[in-house]
């Protein structure tokens, strides 16, 4: 036993040894969550260049994409991520709530949250449109069927049922009990629930089940553009979140690597008016109002509301809606009981 | 030399079953027949004939395309390199221990045996989560190996160990009833006639096992290919770095490039009917080799 650890761990370090023979003068690790991955493909390509051209010294990117939720975890565990650029500020904050990694204030240390990008929650709908569903509305109808993930393990489930709360709450004149039933009704609908986004996507696209995909806006293009164009068709409710997606470089590793300086620039560059353009041509809001304004055909005009601003930060959300005990699983037991 | 083996010892029993088997009706034969074929159809042609339609549909070159792509050729490179450091520790490791519980009478053996057949009895997801509590950054050694800039977890030596953890019993179990089976008498044998322990081991015990030995690191490949839930753990999913092979066709598929899966499941799949082709062949071999006397 003892020698084949042994033996394990000397062929692991010399595959080690020779796997880290370095091509770029600097290498940085983004640990990024499932969508972003043609958004970064290309901005990498971009920022390689502008830093080239910068300083000369040539960098590589390397990505590594997952639920958002589980690359929190593996950053935490050790996975040596230079930034992060995670689906929500939750699972960034886990970064420093249980590893301490990343400063208290770290989501001040850039403009707009730390979010150079926005999203914002969508409904998708089968070509024409057949049960003619317009805004959150039609989504308790009985008539309906909706897919959604299940918001307990899924970071974009969570935005789609805060969607729905907010909106109900708009609606009712901020009367949290007439939400919750809004809330309530409306997962009701949800034949299956999910655990992934991407296991969602399949279910709604795939296997064909459901009326209407609840989905973030540049899932729901992807869809469109990539599942099957002229199937599916993208609704724009009345009212809807504003996602913040936040980034941020992790202090504790860029500072033993050395590369603390490469990595905020990297960051920073995301609200260039190149970077901003690249986010946009891949389905993200641009924070910068006059490249937003450049691609104002693409993306619908809605009334965003803020997750602080309704919910009084994600913190606050996810100990009242999402933990266990909280009102969704409240909503949970009170449908299985039906 | 007595090199032949025992190996088909059950043979004649065997035959004789085989023979009564063929005087049952001619209708309870065709119905075992049916479900039998229904059955391989059903779960192993139907799949197989998926995945390759899935990888050819749009033509060779797109598939060509999706293999020819810098993070699939990493991927495949990847999972190659892990084969080739996984099986010898494996093969070292299942011959030393095949060697002791055979061979010797010690305290404890019952354990050691159980020891071996844990890696099957434990779910990947749970061995994947064993080594990030012990290697990772918040776990046992997390912290030293941090001081010392040694990295494991979210790492190639990360990816190897899980592997070689779960194929760690596949040579073992192939070898120790064998050498059960042979007894040590020709070892006696030829340790009584002067011939040292490594001599021994080299020219009794080595072609008595050799079948054995290569049928097991055929599997043990076969396996170390295809993990996935284990290796999904400690990986880290750096693209181009620590995608194996199986994980690179999940972030494929979750990414709805599903030609491109496929054409990548196509290529392990292929890697898989190779190796299923060799041992097919080293069987036959295997077959021939024994004089006609031996194996009836």
């Amino acid at each position: 036993m003892k020698n084949i650890l042994k033996n394990t761990l000397a062929g692991a370090l010399a595959t080690l040894i020779a796997g880290s023979a370095l091509a770029a003068d600097i290498n940085l690790l983004n640990v990024s969550y499932d969508p972003t991955r043609e958004l970064y493909r290309e901005y990498n390509a971009a920022f390689s260049k502008y830093w080239q051209a910068e300083t000369g010294q040539s960098v590589n990117v390397r990505q590594s994409h997952g639920g958002s939720g589980s690359q929190a975890r593996a950053v935490i565990d050790g996975l040596d991520a230079d930034v992060v650029t995670l689906a929500l500020a939750y699972d960034v904050d886990a970064l420093r709530q249980h590893a301490d990694l990343i400063p208290e204030n770290w989501q001040s240390r850039l403009a707009n949250n730390s979010s150079p990008y926005t999203s914002t929650i969508v409904l998708l709908v089968r070509k024409g449109n057949p049960k003619n569903i317009k805004d959150w509305d039609d989504l308790v109808r009985d008539d309906v069927e909706v897919i959604t993930p299940n918001p307990k393990t899924s970071g974009g489930a969570r935005w789609n049922y805060l969607a729905a709360w907010g909106y109900a709450l708009k609606q009712n004149g901020g009367d949290e009990e007439k939400a919750y039933e809004f809330v309530r009704k409306l997962f009701a609908n949800v034949p299956v629930l999910d655990p992934g986004a991407r296991g969602a996507t399949n279910t709604f696209v795939q296997r064909g089940l459901g009326d209407v995909f609840i989905a973030w806006e540049n899932e729901a293009y992807l869809s469109v553009e990539q599942l099957g164009k002229g199937e599916f068709e993208i609704v724009v409710p009345s009212v809807s979140i504003l996602a913040e997606p936040p980034v941020t470089v992790v202090d504790k590793n860029v500072d033993r690597k050395g590369t603390r300086e490469v990595a905020e620039a990297y960051l920073q560059y995301l609200y260039s008016e190149e970077a901003q353009r690249i986010a946009a041509r891949n389905y993200y809001r641009p924070s910068n109002p006059e490249i937003a304004r450049e691609f104002a055909d693409k993306f619908v005009d809605v009334e965003l509301f803020r997750i602080d601003d309704v919910f009084g930060g994600w913190e606050k959300a996810q100990n009242d809606h999402f933990n266990d005990g909280g009102k969704f699983d409240s909503i949970l037991e009170s449908l299985t009981k039906r | 030399m007595t090199t032949q083996t025992l190996v088909h010892v059950a043979n004649p029993e065997l035959a004789a079953r085989w023979r009564r088997a063929t005087e049952e009706p001619a209708w309870v034969r065709w119905t075992l027949i049916g479900v039998a074929l229904t059955f391989l159809a059903l779960f192993l042609v139907l799949p197989l004939a998926v995945v390759l339609y899935g990888a050819f549909e749009q033509g060779l070159q797109v598939w060509w395309a999706a293999i020819n792509e810098p993070d699939a050729l990493a991927a495949i490179r990847l999972s190659l390199m892990v084969v080739l450091i996984v099986v010898p520790i494996n093969l070292v490791f299942g011959v030393a221990a095949a060697w002791a519980i055979a061979k010797f009478e010690f305290r404890g053996k019952p354990i050691l045996i159980s020891l071996i057949d844990m890696p099957f009895a434990i779910s990947p997801v749970v061995v994947g989560l064993i080594f990030v509590i012990l290697f990772g950054s918040q776990g046992w050694l997390g912290p030293w190996l941090a001081a010392h800039d040694l990295r494991i977890i979210f790492a190639v030596p990360g990816i190897v160990i899980v592997i070689a953890f779960g194929t760690l019993p596949f040579i073992a179990r192939e070898l120790i009833p064998l050498m059960q089976q042979q007894g040590k008498e020709e070892e006696e044998a030829s340790l009584t006639l002067g011939a040292s322990g490594w001599k021994t081991f080299w020219y009794v015990t080595l072609p008595n096992i050799k079948w054995g030995l290569i049928y097991g690191v055929i599997l043990c490949n076969a396996r170390a290919l295809g993990e996935f839930g284990a290796v999904a753990v400690v990986s880290g999913r750096i693209r181009g770095e620590t995608n194996t092979m199986p994980l690179h066709i999940e972030v494929l598929y979750n990414e709805y490039m599903f030609t491109a899966a496929f054409a990548v499941s196509s290529l392990l799949t292929g890697l898989a009917l190779v190796t299923i082709a060799v041992k097919s062949f080293i069987e036959w071999l295997d077959e021939r080799q024994r004089p006609a006397g031996d194996s009836h």
